[in-house]
């Protein structure tokens, strides 16, 4: 298993925004959460990157523990994100966005890059090289010198996967990455993610879009009100009763299981 | 001699947690700092200056009018600045410039409009008796002060916690885009603020002004420093937390001047200062704060 | 080589207002490392005082030759700013700016109030080491190396931090690491201009690093910009500059200085001369 998690919780005041979830995301291939809106979808992903500290409840990546781990350490580790309402860095163009990303696997030191120092040169080189790939990679490689705030929607959607992906995380979190995007937009960012799963990369995306999710999927886990309540392949939690309660409620599911027969 | 100490201590250490207060207020509902308050403080001890000194009126009078005008410069003060600065993100620290640069021009024009001297009340504004009871001995301002302060404080909680005014105060602090969604005139509560804000700087000004018969324009600059301990130590936001800081820094400095050296007291309120920040930086009361990045 | 007589009076005429640039060129400086990485710190008065007191007593008092007591001027600024800084950088933003707003004026009531550092008096006859050379040549350096650190994945990782602390840390960018990197530098750039201004006018007092210079050294970072090191650098000038010029109304000085930090915050937000440098040290096809 690349990430587990066992009994993570997150409380707020009056509030239990992930209750007890036990997650297990295996290597490879591409993985959902779903589930109705304030299931705590975000908080757990807020959880998973180190943005938010648990209540209680441990966070296993690669094998080690990372609970108590800070947040930039965690994208050392492998693990990279992107965020619901795209958090770019607005100020700089495309190429920096990118550049920024890969600022855990840069190591030339303060002298080195104040004397201009071969090695400095050689990495920055070498770290452009990596950002302009990871842009051809999204498909926006002939708007690396654009200022990033004047980019289209769905290019900058794609703008922040490739800030995520330019240092070769394990693990890819995308946080709503459909939202806001037209059925086209959709389809070519389904492409996108199963290529960037095909290189390697371990994707765990969150979404509100069935389609996107089903067609997508090797397996999917359901959240509701903070709990955990099935993981399984696409197909199983399509049928699964439980999962249909929590996003049509009781009574609108066993209206549905009566007229549909089961 | 210890008694008398403390009994300075708890008076000045009143005027504090007024001082405070109003800090806390506007920092607690709009998450502003703003540091044109203690130009506040100034304006209301020279309004009431003027009001006894050339308009012959007495404490009474003067030390309500003398809030009342702080508080209205207040708020036409904080509407011309800080509605622009409320929905972006580094909302807190570009407050916290631009009434600094504010008051850094207010300071400047009060000091060229009024000159720096030092003014005082005129004489038998407030009767010069003075009590002794059990070797302590508490003068007729002192008395004034601690009754005007315990006043003051009341009626902000009765406030506070009594009115619909109040309500929509505590709601505008908690969440103020559902406060605005539930109804709620959010700027207008917000100019609400800023003139009680205000008013209790100005009292706090009249009192100090009385407490140490000394006034002139930069007044208010030395007492911010006493707001940001207090503020700090009792918790940013938390309104118990100021009065128990107020009163519990005015004891620390008089006795600091009493038994160790007057020009220390500063000194001593800045370390107490840090050393909150290094062991409990929420204070005595204030929630975990935090930017978690 | 020798100079033309005219402009070896000039230089000598002016010779204050000249180091004054130097000196406040620093001190901008020293403004812009925080407020580049998104911090706000107003204690580049004081840790420019702590500067100016210590230089002057090792020279003074410990008789040491200028090239140590450059380096020593530096360890009560960094001493006091690590006090304050590490603390508050788990934080918001907030208390840090408190807290050295309240630094200055803390010290200035311990000048006042401690003899041995000539209470209300200030220290003087202190003797004239620093040099024009050696201000240039400091603020040169500085500027420079600002520049070329801007240039690289630490002006990245700045910016980002300034924009967005939050995305910044999940690109694993060490925000509380870079704040307290950056105001250690920022208190090392004002107390070396705070040795050199005291080597130079031969007295230094109390009052003099308190919330107005505060103040003003924050306007001169505002006015000028922060999108590179350049353009706080001619922030200070215009600035040092402009009372020379409006020698008949000395009052307004600080009064405009607020004005023009309201004005820039509200209006302004990357000041005068913003223009943002690029941070790539490298361009495409290089």
């Amino acid at each position: 298993m690349l990430l587990t998690t066992s009994g993570l919780t997150r409380r707020y005041a009056g509030l239990v925004a992930v209750d007890g979830v036990d997650l297990a995301i295996a290597q490879g291939g591409i993985h959902s959460v779903i589930g109705p809106n304030g299931a705590g979808k975000t908080t757990l992903f807020n959880l998973l990157t180190g943005l938010v500290e648990p209540s209680d409840g441990i966070i296993s990546f690669g094998g080690a523990d990372i609970t108590a781990l800070p947040a930039h350490r965690r994208a050392g580790l492998g693990i990279a994100r992107t965020f619901q309402n795209i958090r770019l860095f607005r100020g700089m163009s495309v190429l920096e966005n990118v550049l920024t990303g890969l600022h855990p696997r840069l190591s030339a030191s303060m002298l080195s890059t104040v004397l201009r120092l071969p090695g400095f040169r050689a990495e920055e080189r070498a770290a452009v090289e990596r950002a302009a790939a990871a842009l051809e990679l999204v498909g926006i490689a002939h708007l690396a010198d654009a200022p990033s705030e004047d980019l289209a929607y769905g290019d900058q959607r794609r703008l922040e996967i490739a800030r995520a992906l330019v240092c070769q995380p394990r693990l890819l979190l995308l946080d709503e990455p459909a939202a806001g995007m037209n059925p086209a937009e959709t389809v070519a960012l389904a492409e996108l993610v199963r290529r960037i799963a095909a290189t390697g990369t371990t994707v765990l995306l969150v979404e509100h879009d069935m389609g996107f999710v089903m067609g997508l999927s090797d397996s999917v886990s359901v959240l509701n009100f903070g709990r955990l309540i099935f993981t399984g392949s696409p197909r199983a939690v399509r049928s699964e009763p439980a999962v249909v309660e929590a996003y049509l409620g009781a009574r609108l599911a066993a209206k549905l299981r009566a007229t549909h027969g089961e | 001699m210890l008694a008398q100490q403390l009994v300075n201590g708890v008076l000045l250490g009143a005027t504090y947690a007024l001082f405070a207060l109003g800090f806390t207020l506007m920092f607690g509902v709009l998450r502003v700092i703003n540091l044109t308050y203690g130009f506040y403080f100034s304006a209301g001890a020279f309004i009431a200056l003027a009001l006894t000194t050339h308009v012959g009126l007495g404490v009474a009078l003067a030390l309500p009018m003398g809030a009342i005008g702080a508080g209205l410069i207040a708020v036409a003060l904080d509407s011309l600045l800080l509605p622009r600065l409320r929905h972006r993100r580094s909302a807190e620290l570009d407050s916290l410039m631009v009434t600094l640069g504010a008051v850094l021009a207010l300071y400047a024009a009060m000091t060229a409009w009024l000159g720096p001297d030092i003014r005082r009340f005129p004489p038998g504004l407030i009767g010069a008796e003075a009590w002794e009871w059990l070797g302590v001995r508490v003068t007729q301002a002192q008395v004034l002060i601690l009754v005007a302060s315990f006043v003051l404080v009341s009626l902000l909680i009765a406030l506070m916690s009594f009115t619909r005014l109040g309500l929509a105060i505590r709601a505008v602090a908690e969440k103020p885009d559902a406060a605005g969604l539930m109804g709620i005139n959010v700027a207008r509560t917000s100019r609400v603020v800023s003139f009680l804000s205000g008013a209790l700087a100005g009292a706090g000004g009249v009192l100090i002004g009385l407490n140490f018969n000394a006034i002139q324009p930069y007044m208010g600059e030395s007492m911010m420093l006493r707001g940001f301990v207090v503020i700090i130590v009792g918790g940013m936001g938390d309104s118990r937390g100021a009065l128990i800081a107020g009163l519990m820094l005015g004891v620390i400095e008089v006795l600091t001047a009493g038994y160790v050296a007057s020009g220390l007291k500063e000194a001593v309120a800045f370390a107490i200062l840090v050393a909150v920040l290094w062991t409990r930086p929420q204070g005595l009361f204030g929630r975990a704060v935090g930017q978690r990045a | 080589m020798s100079m033309p007589v005219w402009l070896d009076d000039v230089l000598w005429t002016y010779q204050t207002l000249i180091h004054d640039l130097g000196i406040n060129g620093l001190l901008a400086l020293s403004m812009y490392v925080v407020l580049a990485a998104g911090q706000l710190s107003l204690g580049q008065a004081a840790f420019m005082g702590l500067g100016a007191y210590s230089g002057a007593l090792l020279t003074m008092k410990a008789g040491l030759p200028f090239w140590l007591v450059l380096p020593g001027s530096c360890v009560a600024p960094v001493v006091f700013a690590l006090a304050i800084g590490v603390p508050t950088l788990r934080l918001s933003g907030v208390y840090l700016a408190i807290a050295t707003i309240g630094l200055g004026e803390v010290l200035r009531s311990v000048y006042l109030n401690v003899d041995y550092v000539g209470g209300a008096l200030g220290l003087n006859g202190i003797p004239e080491r620093a040099e024009t050379w050696m201000i240039f040549g400091l603020l040169g350096l500085a500027t420079a190396g600002l520049f070329l650190v801007g240039r690289s994945r630490f002006g990245r990782a700045m910016e980002a931090m300034r924009e967005d602390a939050m995305a910044a840390s999940a690109m694993g960018i060490n925000v509380a690491r870079y704040h307290l990197m950056a105001l250690v530098t920022s208190a090392v750039l004002a107390g070396l201009s705070g040795c050199l201004a005291a080597h130079e006018s031969s007295f230094i007092g109390p009052n003099e690093y308190g919330f107005e210079p505060a103040v003003t050294i924050l306007s001169f970072a505002l006015l000028g910009g922060i999108g590179n090191p350049f353009a706080p650098v001619a922030g200070a000038w215009f600035l040092t500059l402009l009372p020379e010029l409006m020698r008949d109304l000395p009052d307004i000085r600080l009064a405009l200085n607020g004005v023009i930090i309201v004005l820039a915050v509200l209006f302004l937000p990357r000041g005068l001369l913003g223009w943002r440098m690029k941070r790539a040290a490298v361009g495409r096809g290089a």
